[in-house]
């Protein structure tokens, strides 16, 4: 009897495994990454408790384990989908579009800010990655979560766990990733360009109707983008109606909060040592950095073709900030345009590329699914 | 390597970006000609 209480009370220890506890080390890790370095911590601290959860034997706490609270979470919010497009509602209800509407000639930087994708993506196939996960690598680029959690929770279950704290982790350290390339592409005077500051303003109509007119038209161009798309031109509109401040205050604060615990904590869970401690991991990461630099490196040569073809009225850095890491590029583009001449304020412009980057990845996700449905429809 | 899904997604892909992004930009021009700015909308806010 004794040994049977003794034997029960250690079995959990006897049944960790060395892969088990380094999976706990890296959650820890992530849990001091989140609350002492403060690096989206919103995420991280889920996520990294989430692997602890998941990886502690016999707590049932792992997304593998059928009727868990966790796999539960796991099953009806990542496998669904439900989870990001939830988020994009929030995303949604954030975003203001004001600065683009007025200027949208800077949309097109969020066209040349995904070019990194689809460079990551020939580079994820040389590299011997299938077709769906090359293609989730590659949307990593997007510097979006939530569009990377949706395409890789589609055509790469196996590597969901790696792409989404890769995509959180970048977004994140983009204010360390873009300053080194914007620098070195660009010559002092070039980035002391001075535009005039942000006079032009949209109408409140202008702002009512885009998030309609253009959820419409990207929908009917690319319907598989439709649950990104129209979750996130449905929050806009919600914010821009101006009459439902209680739906608004709910999309950008409880549902936004709430879901992105619950996608950390199932994505955490899912991180079991089996499908993480593998060498793809490492290379997902590093194909994500590259993935982020190219969108830089084409954001800016966009940057630096409109600077010439405006004689040198529009600033190249401009070009960086059409990544959709809303709004840490704008902020560095109007750091950096500031180092160059303390009276250049590029702030408005750069929130309008951004925002034009929002869509372009989005954009690029969905014309991305919507092709790989065809090819595997056929 | 997979070259030609590869380039397909690369050329469809990034084609498909810049023209939505291009005629949303047509669209917005449109909008903001047919619904100008004004001073009211300031008010509105």
């Amino acid at each position: 009897m004794f040994n049977s209480a003794i034997s029960a009370l250690t079995q959990g220890f006897s049944s960790l495994t060395w892969q088990s506890v380094v999976m706990v080390v890296i959650g820890c890790i992530l849990l001091y990454l989140g609350t002492a370095r403060k690096i989206e911590p919103m995420l991280l601290i889920p996520i990294g408790f989430g692997i602890i959860l998941g990886n502690l034997p016999l707590a049932g706490l792992s997304t593998a384990d059928e009727g868990g609270v966790l796999n539960i979470l796991y099953k009806s919010g990542i496998l669904t989908e439900l989870f990001p497009c939830l988020l994009f509602i929030g995303l949604g209800a954030m975003i203001d579009f004001g600065p683009m509407l007025a200027n949208p000639s800077v949309l097109i930087f969020g066209a040349a800010g995904q070019f990194g994708i689809f460079l990551t993506l020939l580079l994820a196939l040389a590299l011997g990655f299938g077709r769906g996960e090359a293609i989730s690598i590659a949307v990593i680029g997007a510097c979006d979560g939530p569009t990377a959690i949706y395409v890789a929770s589609k055509y790469a279950i196996n590597l969901l766990p790696a792409i989404s704290i890769a995509a959180y982790s970048y977004m994140s350290l983009v204010p360390i990733i873009q300053p080194p390339i914007m620098r070195a592409m660009t010559i002092k005077k070039e980035r002391a360009t001075l535009m005039p500051p942000g006079e032009k303003k949209a109408s409140k109509k202008v702002k009512l109707l885009f998030p309609l007119v253009a959820g419409i038209i990207t929908i009917l161009i690319a319907p598989m983008g439709a649950p990104l798309m129209g979750m996130l031109m449905l929050g806009n509109f919600l914010k821009e109606s101006g009459v439902v401040a209680r739906l608004v205050d709910v999309s950008q604060n409880t549902l936004t909060n709430l879901v992105t615990l619950f996608l950390g904590l199932s994505i955490g869970a899912s991180m079991l040592s089996g499908n993480f401690l593998k060498w793809q991991t490492l290379l997902v990461f590093a194909l994500g950095l590259i993935a982020i630099a190219f969108d830089t490196v084409a954001g800016m040569l966009l940057g630096k073709l409109m600077y010439v073809t405006s004689k040198g009225k529009i600033n190249p850095l401009l070009g960086a900030a059409g990544t959709s890491a809303f709004p840490m590029s704008a902020r560095v583009v109007q750091r950096e345009g500031q180092k160059a001449n303390p009276r250049s304020f590029l702030l408005f412009h750069a929130i309008g590329a951004n925002t034009g980057g929002q869509i372009g990845s989005v954009m690029a996700a969905a014309a991305m699914l919507a092709i790989m449905s065809k090819l595997v429809v056929k | 390597m997979d070259l030609s899904f590869g380039l397909t997604m690369t050329f469809w892909g990034m084609g498909i970006t810049l023209l939505t992004l291009g005629l949303l930009i047509l669209i917005i021009r449109l909008m903001n000609k047919i619904y100008p700015y004004k001073n009211e909308d300031e008010k509105k806010d």
